[in-house]
């Protein structure tokens, strides 16, 4: 999981990109056998305590989901931290520092 | 006589759980994902699933920046952004997708109520927009044309 937080007048903006196939359940393989649903379901974003970002998200998200949101009451170099679920049990969390701009 | 209205009602609750937890296998069992929202086929069964039937209005107060034109409907870059006030919840649906609800947000009290996100779309359809403030919903609506599918054929 790739995360940028940059932050400006206490103001940090989030970038990130979390490598994930975000099968729908409908492809098919070449075969024809179906490809089971395998996506990201939920997002969230802590700092200092405050989950600062909440997202759902279905199979109509792009593969390897990028997002980008904003939250105020930042510092440079507070920690960001990134949590996701997928509907296969699956998860993964990413720590980052802010940086100031 | 066999059951009480009490009975009745706890046995069709539990059925209708159940029925519900088995829709979502093999999701996971997180309780908070709106797994009825999700897999809702059609717009307004799963507007209606994520935000009940309150009535909804269009808002020239949610801002949607997306493509006129969609090269890959794959990858189809979104903003939403809105400045209703005490927002406290939207999402992004499109008809275009067997499943129209594509990701939905919670305006937490430190965050900015404006996303961008990639999303996929199988055709040329509207971005619906729904925004939650209060006990009200609001609505905005853009099209984005689609010239190659995003849904994998």
């Amino acid at each position: 999981m790739k995360i940028k937080a940059v932050v400006q007048n206490n103001v940090a903006s989030v970038k990130m990109l979390i490598p994930h196939p975000m099968e729908t359940g409908r492809r098919k393989e070449q075969n024809g056998a179906i490809v089971p649903a395998h996506f990201i379901t939920e997002i969230t974003a802590t700092c200092g305590g405050d989950t600062v970002f909440r997202a759902e998200l279905g199979p109509g998200v792009s593969k390897d989901p990028y997002l980008s949101f904003q939250f105020n009451g930042a510092k440079a170099g507070q920690m960001l931290k990134v949590t996701w679920v997928d509907s296969k049990g699956g998860s993964g969390t990413s720590e980052v520092a802010m940086t100031a701009m | 006589m066999g059951i009480s209205r009490r009975d009745f009602c706890k046995t069709v609750a539990g059925s209708a759980a159940s029925v519900a937890v088995l829709a979502m296998m093999p999701g996971n069992l997180m309780a908070k994902w709106s797994d009825k929202a999700f897999n809702a086929s059609e717009l307004d069964a799963a507007i209606a699933a994520k935000y009940g039937s309150l009535p909804i209005v269009d808002s020239t107060s949610i801002e949607i920046k997306a493509p006129e034109i969609a090269e890959n409907g794959a990858f189809v870059p979104v903003t939403v952004s809105t400045t209703i006030p005490g927002v406290t919840n939207f999402s992004i649906f499109t008809p275009a997708n067997f499943s129209p609800l594509v990701a939905s947000f919670d305006v937490l009290p430190r965050m900015k109520p404006e996303v961008s996100l990639r999303m996929r779309m199988a055709k040329t359809a509207n971005v619906v927009v729904i925004a939650q403030a209060g006990g009200k919903l609001y609505r905005a609506v853009r099209e984005v044309k689609v010239t190659i599918g995003g849904c994998g054929g």
